[in-house]
C-alpha cells in the first residue's frame, strides 16, 4: 500500500487545514505519512499544494504520481490532473468541471454542501470528508483530529461538513494498516527546535526569514514551558551578535536564518570564531542569490558557508538529512560547539524544514549535555585567568563571567594575547592562528562518515548530502534490481569525512553527485578535499525538490548516455 | 569603598594606545571612580565595546570584557545581561560606532530597555580611521574625505533616544569630570537602558570641536530642572550652539526587558538554568 494525495488551492482557501485533517487522521490510524508542502510567497491567491503520501512501510520522500487530487480551485485541476494515475480519482467542485486526460473525476457539489453545513468556508472540510471516505477511513478516528484543529465555536460546523462530504463518495481504495508502531509526525524545523531544547538552549535570537522561521516559531511556542528567551532581533546582524553575547555570558545560544540572512551574519560568524565563543547557527537554504525563490528549496549555499567570513578559522558544517537526523545532529552541534569553542553550522533547506514525516519518537535516554566549562581548578588559581591560554590541544579552559570567583573573562575580536588584550605582535599572531586551526584537526577525528545506502561495494556510486537523503534512498530502491548501485549521503560535510569515499571510489565505474544546485558544490568539495572527481552529475536547480523517482529517472539517463554504466 | 577595595582595583596592566591629551583618558578615570564609588568589583562588571578609539577602553580597566564588532556592541551586551543579570553591563562606544554603523541596534535596544548603561564617547569625528565625518560632525566641516565640507546634517543623539522611548538620557563633558562621574553613577544605577552622550575633544582629528570650544559652551542643567518631563527634555535636547546643556535630560522608570519576562520571574538566571535533555521529552507529546 502506497498512496499519494494532492490537496491544492489558492493561499487563504484552507489548503493547510484540509491537509492537516488528512495527515493527522492517517497518522492516528498508524500508517506512515510523508507530507510535502509547495507554497508561493504570498498570503492570498496563487497556487499552493500539499502532497500527502501514506503507506504501510516507512516513506522517505514525496512522489509525483497521484492517486487522489483534492482540488479547491480550477488551477489545481489544470496543473496537476496529468499526474493522476489511471485508477486515480480527482475530487473537486462541479463548478470546476473540465476534461481531464487521465483518471476519474468526481465533480461534487462541494460549495453547495458547504453552505448546507453552515458556511461556505467549510468547502475544504466537505472535500476532506469525501476523500477520507474514498479510503474508507473510520469516521470515529476523525473526530479527535477535528477537535484538535478547530476551536470549539467552529468545530460543530466542520463536523457537519465532514459528515456531509463523507456521504458524497464511496470507498475506492483498499487500506492495509501496518502493526501500529509508536510514531511522531514532525518537520525538520520542529526537529531542529526540539534538538536545541534538549541540548539546553536557553537563548535564541533570530530574524524571520522563510524557510527558517519555523524553527523560531517552534521555540517561541515552548518559551514559557521550557523557561527560555526567544527574542526577535532587529536584523540578522543583531541576531547573531546577541546569540554570541548570550553564549559568552554562559547560556547555550543559537540563531537560524536562510542564505540572505546568513549573508548579514557572516561577520558575526568570524566574531564567534575569533572570540572562541561557542555558537550554533542553522542555515535553512532557499534558492538565491538575494531574494531568489523565497518559499522553495535548493542546496546552493554549501560553498558559501564553507568559506564565509574573511580570514581563516575552524568551523564545523553538518548537513541535516531528515527530521530524525536533524534532531540528533542539532543536539550534538551544541556539545561540539562547547567542546571546541567554535561555530557549528547546521545546513538545512526548505524541503527538510517543511515536510512532515512519521518517524519513531526521538530517544532522549542516551543524550548528555557536555558544557566543557572549566571549574574551580581553573578559577581558584592565584594568577589572573587567561581566556586564550596556549595549551597542548589548542583549547583554552573556558570560564563564564560572574561565575568564576574574582577572575574576569576578557574576549576580543582583535588579534589578542593569551589574556585577551589587543596585540600586533607577530609571534602571538602565529601562535594564536595555530591554536585556532588546531581545532580543525580535532574535528577531523570527530566527524561522522556518510550514510551508506544500497550496495556496499557498488559499480555506480551516488554522492549526495543533506535533505536529498530520503529521495536518494528511494531512488536506490528503484534502481538496485537492475544495477550495481549504492550511495553515500553526507551529514557531516566539513571537515569532510573521506574514509568511506576513498575506500569505495577506486572500485566504481561511475561516480555521480546528486545535488539541488547548478554547479555541483559537493563534487567541488570532494575534488578539493579528497582529490576524487565525480564522473557525472544529477543536478536540479528549479527550486523544486527531487523525488526518488526523479533521481532514478535522471540516473538512468546518465547511465544510458555512458557505456561505462552498462559494463 | 568596600573593605578590600583599593584605588587601583580597576587598573588594567594593558598599555594604553590613545593619543596624549585624548578625552578618553578623562572618561577612563571617571568610570573607574564611578565604579569605586558604587562599591563595585571587577568581576561584577562586564564592559562591552565595538571598534573605535572608545571601544579600546574596556581593555584599560580590570573587568570582564567583550570587545566585539564595529557597530555591534549593543546586541551582545543586552544578551549577556539577559542571561547573566547579576553582571553590571556597561557599553563604551564612539559616535560612529553607535550612531553610524550601529544605528539600528541603538534604536531597537532603546525599545528593549535592557538594564545596561551606554556611554558614547562623542568627539564628532572618526578618530580610529583618522579624521572622517561621523554622524555627529557639523554640516560643512571639512575633512580628508568630506573635502567640500560635510554634506550631511548632524544627528541629534539625544532627540533620537528620546523619540525612541529611552528611559534615561543624559549628556556629559570630559571637561567636567566630577559631573561626569555623577552622571555615570546615575546611569549605572538606573534600571533600564541609560544613555550618556559624552562630549569629548579629539586632539588629533577634530580641530573645530576642541576642548576650548566645548568648555566655552557647556553649562549644567540647573538643579530645579525636572527630569521627568518629555516635552521639556525634547526642548532642551534641541539646544545646541552658543549654549550646550549637560546633565540628565530625561529619566523615568519603565519596566525593563527582564521585568517583561513574566514567565521567568521565579526562575534562576538563565546562566544557572538546570536542565537535562530528558526534560525536553515532554515536548514529544504534541507530535504524537
Amino acid at each position: 500500500m502506497d498512496f499519494n494525495i494532492l490537496v491544492g488551492g489558492a493561499a487563504g482557501q484552507g489548503v493547510d487545514t484540509v491537509a492537516k485533517v488528512l495527515e493527522l487522521t492517517m497518522k492516528k490510524q498508524g500508517v506512515e505519512v510523508f507530507s510535502h508542502k509547495d507554497y508561493m510567497s504570498r498570503v492570498r491567491g496563487g497556487h499552493n499544494f500539499h502532497m500527502i503520501r501514506f503507506a504501510d512501510r516507512p516513506i522517505y520522500s514525496h512522489r509525483e504520481s497521484l492517486d487522489v487530487i483534492l482540488a479547491l480551485d480550477s488551477k489545481t485541476v489544470e496543473i496537476h490532473s496529468s499526474q493522476l494515475s489511471a485508477q486515480g480519482v480527482l475530487v473537486s467542485d462541479e463548478s470546476y468541471r473540465q476534461k481531464i486526460s487521465t483518471g476519474n473525476a468526481l465533480w461534487l457539489p462541494l460549495k453547495e454542501k458547504a453552505v448546507e453545513a453552515g458556511t461556505k468556508l467549510t468547502e475544504g472540510t466537505v472535500a476532506a470528508g469525501a476523500v477520507l471516505h474514498l479510503f474508507d477511513f473510520d469516521f470515529e478516528t476523525v473526530w479527535p483530529v477535528l477537535n484538535s484543529l478547530f476551536k470549539s465555536e467552529i468545530f460543530e460546523v466542520n463536523r457537519r461538513a465532514l459528515e456531509i462530504g463523507y456521504a458524497l463518495t464511496e470507498p475506492q481504495f483498499k487500506l492495509e494498516f501496518p502493526e501500529s508502531q509508536p510514531r511522531i509526525m514532525v518537520t525538520g524545523s520542529q526537529a531542529i527546535g526540539l534538538g536545541a531544547l534538549a541540548a539546553g538552549l536557553s537563548f535564541y535570537s533570530g530574524y524571520p526569514m522563510t524557510p527558517s522561521t519555523g524553527i523560531m516559531t517552534y521555540l517561541a511556542s515552548k518559551m514559557e514551558d521550557a523557561g527560555i528567551v526567544v527574542e526577535q532581533a532587529e536584523d540578522e546582524i543583531a541576531a547573531i551578535n546577541m546569540a554570541i553575547g548570550a553564549s559568552y555570558a554562559g547560556a547555550r545560544a543559537m540563531t537560524a536564518t536562510s542564505g540572505g540572512g546568513f549573508c548579514l551574519m557572516v561577520e558575526g560568524l568570524g566574531l564567534a570564531a575569533m572570540t572562541e565563543t561557542p555558537l550554533v547557527i542553522a542555515e535553512i537554504q532557499r534558492p538565491g542569490p538575494v531574494t531568489g525563490f523565497p518559499t522553495r528549496t535548493e542546496q546552493a549555499d554549501l560553498s558559501f558557508v564553507l568559506t564565509a567570513s574573511q580570514g581563516e578559522f575552524p568551523r564545523m558544517v553538518t548537513a541535516l538529512r531528515d527530521p530524525e537526523d536533524a534532531f540528533y545532529q542539532t543536539f550534538r552541534a551544541f556539545n561540539l560547539a562547547d567542546k571546541y569553542q567554535i561555530p557549528v553550522i547546521l545546513l538545512g533547506d526548505q524541503y527538510l524544514g517543511d515536510y512532515y514525516q512519521t518517524i519513531p519518537p526521538f530517544d532522549f535516554s542516551a543524550l548528555t549535555i557536555e558544557r566543557a566549562i572549566a571549574g574551580e581548578e581553573v578559577w581558584k588559581q592565584p594568577e589572573h585567568y587567561q581566556r586564550y591560554k596556549l595549551t597542548d590541544d589548542g583549547i583554552s579552559p573556558r570560564l563564564v563571567p560572574g561565575r568564576c570567583g574574582t577572575q574576569v573573562v576578557i574576549a576580543d575580536s582583535d588579534e589578542h594575547t593569551e589574556d585577551g588584550h589587543i596585540t600586533e605582535a607577530a609571534d602571538v599572531r602565529v601562535a594564536m592562528t595555530q591554536k585556532r586551526m588546531q581545532r580543525l584537526e580535532h574535528l577531523k577525528k570527530e566527524v561522522q562518515e556518510p550514510w551508506v545506502i544500497g550496495q556496499t561495494d557498488p559499480k555506480i556510486l551516488l554522492l549526495a548530502w543533506g535533505s536529498t537523503a530520503g529521495p536518494v534512498r528511494e531512488a536506490i530502491e528503484l534502481l538496485e534490481e537492475d544495477y550495481s548501485i549504492g550511495a553515500l549521503i553526507f551529514g557531516d560535510i566539513y571537515p569532510l569525512p573521506t574514509k568511506l569515499l576513498t575506500d569505495l571510489a577506486p572500485n566504481v565505474t561511475m561516480l555521480i553527485n546528486v545535488e539541488q544546485n547548478a554547479t555541483g558544490q559537493l563534487a567541488s568539495l570532494i575534488r578539493q578535499e579528497a582529490l576524487i572527481a565525480c564522473t557525472h552529475s544529477v543536478l536540479r536547480y528549479d527550486g523544486r525538490p527531487m523525488s526518488g523517482q526523479y533521481i532514478a529517472d535522471r540516473v538512468k539517463e546518465v547511465i544510458s548516455s555512458d557505456e561505462r554504466g552498462t559494463e | 569603598m568596600k573593605e578590600g577595595q583599593s584605588k587601583g582595583l580597576f587598573d588594567s596592566d594593558d598599555e594604553i594606545a590613545w593619543c596624549p591629551g585624548c578625552g578618553n583618558f578623562a572618561i577612563l578615570t571617571a568610570i573607574k571612580t564611578a565604579l569605586l564609588e558604587l562599591n563595585k568589583r571587577p568581576e561584577e562588571i562586564l564592559m562591552v565595546s565595538g571598534i573605535g578609539q572608545a571601544a579600546k577602553l574596556p581593555h584599560y580597566i580590570r573587568a570582564n570584557v567583550f570587545n566585539g564588532l564595529h557597530g555591534r556592541a549593543l546586541p551582545p551586551a543586552v544578551a549577556a545581561k539577559i542571561v547573566n543579570p547579576e553582571l553590571t553591563v556597561i557599553v563604551h562606544s564612539g559616535d560612529g560606532d553607535t550612531y553610524g554603523e550601529g544605528g539600528n541596534h541603538f534604536i531597537h535596544n532603546i525599545r528593549r530597555n535592557v538594564d545596561i548603561a551606554h556611554f558614547v564617547h562623542d568627539n564628532q569625528i572618526y578618530a580610529l580611521t583618522k579624521g572622517q565625518a561621523s554622524p555627529t560632525t557639523d554640516l560643512g566641516q571639512v575633512t580628508g574625505i568630506q573635502t567640500k565640507g560635510n554634506l550631511d546634517q548632524p544627528l541629534n543623539p539625544l532627540m533620537l533616544a528620546l523619540a525612541a522611548g529611552a528611559s534615561f538620557v543624559a549628556r556629559g563633558f570630559t571637561g567636567r569630570p566630577e559631573h561626569l562621574v555623577n552622571l555615570m553613577k546615575e546611569a549605572i544605577s538606573h534600571p533600564g537602558y541609560a544613555l550618556i552622550d559624552i562630549l569629548q575633544p579629539c586632539v588629533s582629528f577634530n580641530k573645530v570641536n576642541t576642548h576650548g570650544w566645548y568648555a566655552d559652551r557647556v553649562y549644567e542643567l540647573p538643579e530645579e530642572y525636572e527630569t521627568g518631563n518629555l516635552s521639556r527634555a525634547l526642548e532642551k535636547a534641541l539646544e545646541w550652539g552658543e549654549k550646550i546643556p549637560v546633565g540628565i535630560f530625561y529619566r523615568v522608570e519603565k519596566p525593563t526587558f527582564s521585568d517583561r519576562l513574566s514567565w521567568l520571574t521565579d526562575h534562576p538566571p538563565l546562566v544557572d538554568r538546570v536542565w537535562n535533555p530528558q526534560d525536553a521529552e515532554r515536548f514529544l507529546t504534541e507530535l504524537e
